[in-house]
């Protein structure tokens, strides 16, 4: 769906070029989302600007749907790619409804379905649009105005997504909240995202793939858990921190780990976990007690497997064979 | 608050206003003036359309000039020079709007003419300066989201910038419009017209009722202007960057 080959930014300086962006190639599939995670200046969000070309790239092609970027016009290009930014950056002197509506007026539809689509829009991303549609920028806080920036981005449905580090200035309740809220959206939606983040904690919650960067290069290209599992250098090992360990444990469902039906060794006097629970909580209590295996019940309460320590273990060992 | 409160509190200096306006013109009729002031009654109409000409035309030039000029000047292109420029408009203010009048009856002789390059230019510069601080405090973020969401220029400029710029635009006019009516008596000094006629030959003929003759519509054109200025700031301005509708 996007593809980048050997995309390269350069700035000349007084003091000679530097280098932004050095030969990045990488391929994101339609409907994936891929985050592009790296300290600041690692050259990132200009990779990410290149796309929709806010940045004219020095060198390198960049491919959406087999089509290259260069032979179309930018504005055309932007009109059919959604954009979020860390700041925002809703027209204060636009009702949400009316900034929703920006990229279809540009591309001429009549009020009346513009008013419907954002009136859509916000229902899907939890804001009643009675209550919010002609409300103005200065009248949101924080995470609803993010909401609405994300929901802007989405009014023209655009294939693709530029994210650039969209839930950074939110607080950390808000944060967990949207981002939740936009990962069951994205399950509905499928759309192929480039989300620039720095925080590895985002990354691995919300990327099918990792494009880690350093100094302008692309120094890792993985899935999640393969990141965590197999950092391929010391940058990397140190940026995703020394507990990658745990951070893996979001990564695998119980069901995942969950072994026959009740044969009577889940132990009764530890809560039981549901299939669909992420690992952590099991983590936690096989660190709380001594048990060896945890009941594993449904959302009836009917116990559908164990889950035992030394499954968890061996999902989270290393192989190395890899 | 509901919009009925705040138009209350909008209109609430025009009401002090209108109590000493009719306090004065009570004053007047007691005290004889006002059949003085009535006694140039002709004078007062045919002046006051000079007045209002030379107000209109000057005006409404220095708006369409100055704001253009301010647009121009914001241009990534004029980056370079526009600080200079800005500079020299500022030192060009300080200029007492007499001495710009003097130098312009030098260069283009006595009449209405220079009357209205002198006024034109006294109005252009707070309106040229407003218009280009406006759209400057634009935030960069919002601009680099109208681009990135596939605005062209042209769409920027006038869905975004403009709108977001015209409440400091329109105090910048305001300011402007005031100076503009606040100078033209002056321009009968240089052979201009207006009601500056009746004022300054009412001072040297110690002519009092004369001189309110001209002094009194002076005054409520200056009012009516800022009046109708201070409600088009106040209607055109969207409500999301207008200050004055947001509690």
């Amino acid at each position: 769906m996007i593809r980048l080959e050997d995309l390269t930014k350069s700035y000349e300086t007084p003091q000679g070029p530097v280098i932004a962006v050095d030969r990045v190639s990488f391929e994101v599939g339609s409907g994936e989302t891929c985050v592009l995670l790296g300290p600041s200046g690692c050259g990132k969000t200009t990779t990410l600007r290149m796309i929709n070309r806010l940045v004219a790239p020095s060198a390198g092609k960049i491919y959406l749907a087999g089509r290259d970027t260069d032979t179309v016009d930018p504005v055309e290009l932007r009109r059919g790619i959604g954009y979020v930014i860390q700041q925002i950056g809703l027209f204060p002197n636009m009702t949400v409804a009316e900034n929703i509506g920006v990229v279809p007026r540009l591309l001429g539809w009549d009020a009346a379905r513009r008013r419907r689509r954002a009136e859509e829009l916000l229902a899907l991303l939890a804001l009643p649009p009675g209550a919010f549609a002609d409300r103005y920028p200065s009248e949101l806080s924080g995470g609803q105005a993010q909401r609405v920036g994300v929901a802007r981005a989405l009014a023209v449905d655009p294939p693709v997504l530029l994210m650039d580090e969209p839930f950074a200035a939110l607080d950390p309740v808000n944060r967990e909240a949207i981002q939740d809220e936009f990962l069951r959206m994205q399950q509905k939606l499928r759309k192929t995202i480039l989300f620039v983040s720095h925080d590895i904690d985002e990354a691995v919650k919300m990327a099918d793939r990792i494009a880690i960067f350093n100094a302008g290069r692309l120094v890792q290209f993985a899935a999640p858990d393969e990141m965590l599992a197999h950092p391929a250098d010391a940058f990397v090992a140190s940026f995703v921190g020394r507990d990658r360990t745990l951070k893996r444990l979001r990564l695998t469902r119980v069901r995942e780990v969950m072994t026959g039906a009740d044969d009577g060794s889940g132990d009764t006097n530890v809560p039981a976990v549901s299939a669909d629970d992420d690992l952590r909580g099991v983590a936690a209590l096989f660190l709380e007690s001594d048990t060896e295996s945890l009941r594993c019940i449904d959302a009836a309460g009917r116990v559908i497997g164990i889950v035992k320590r030394s499954a968890v273990a061996a999902r989270l060992a290393i192989d190395d064979s890899r | 608050m509901t919009t009925a409160a705040l138009a209350v509190r909008s209109r609430l200096p025009y009401w002090v206003l209108l109590a000493i306006a009719l306090a004065i013109a009570w004053a007047l009729v007691a005290s004889g003036l006002a059949d003085d002031i009535l006694h140039y009654r002709k004078d007062i109409v045919y002046l006051t359309k000079q007045h209002l000409f030379l107000v209109a035309i000057s005006g409404s030039a220095a708006i369409v000039t100055g704001v253009g000029i301010g647009i121009w000047l914001s241009r990534p292109w004029m980056a370079r020079w526009a600080d200079g420029v800005i500079q020299a408009v500022n030192m060009l203010t300080s200029i007492p709007t007499l001495g710009k009048l003097a130098l312009m009856m030098s260069f283009l002789g006595i009449g209405p003419l220079p009357a209205i390059v002198g006024l034109w230019i006294a109005t252009l510069l707070p309106i040229i300066r407003n218009t280009y601080e406006g759209i400057r405090a634009v935030p960069p973020h919002v601009v680099d989201a109208a681009r990135g969401m596939g605005m062209g220029p042209r769409a920027i400029l006038t869905r975004v910038e403009l709108p977001n710029a015209l409440f400091v635009i329109f105090a910048g006019v305001r300011t402007a419009m005031a100076v503009n009516v606040g100078t033209a008596p002056i321009a009968f000094l240089i052979g201009g017209g207006g009601l500056g006629e009746l004022i300054f030959t009412g001072i040297d003929l110690q002519q009092y009722g004369m001189m309110l003759a001209g002094a009194i519509p002076t005054a409520l054109i200056a009012v009516a202007v800022d009046f109708l200025f201070g409600q088009a700031q106040y209607w055109l301005v969207p409500r999301g960057v207008n200050p004055l509708r947001n509690v």
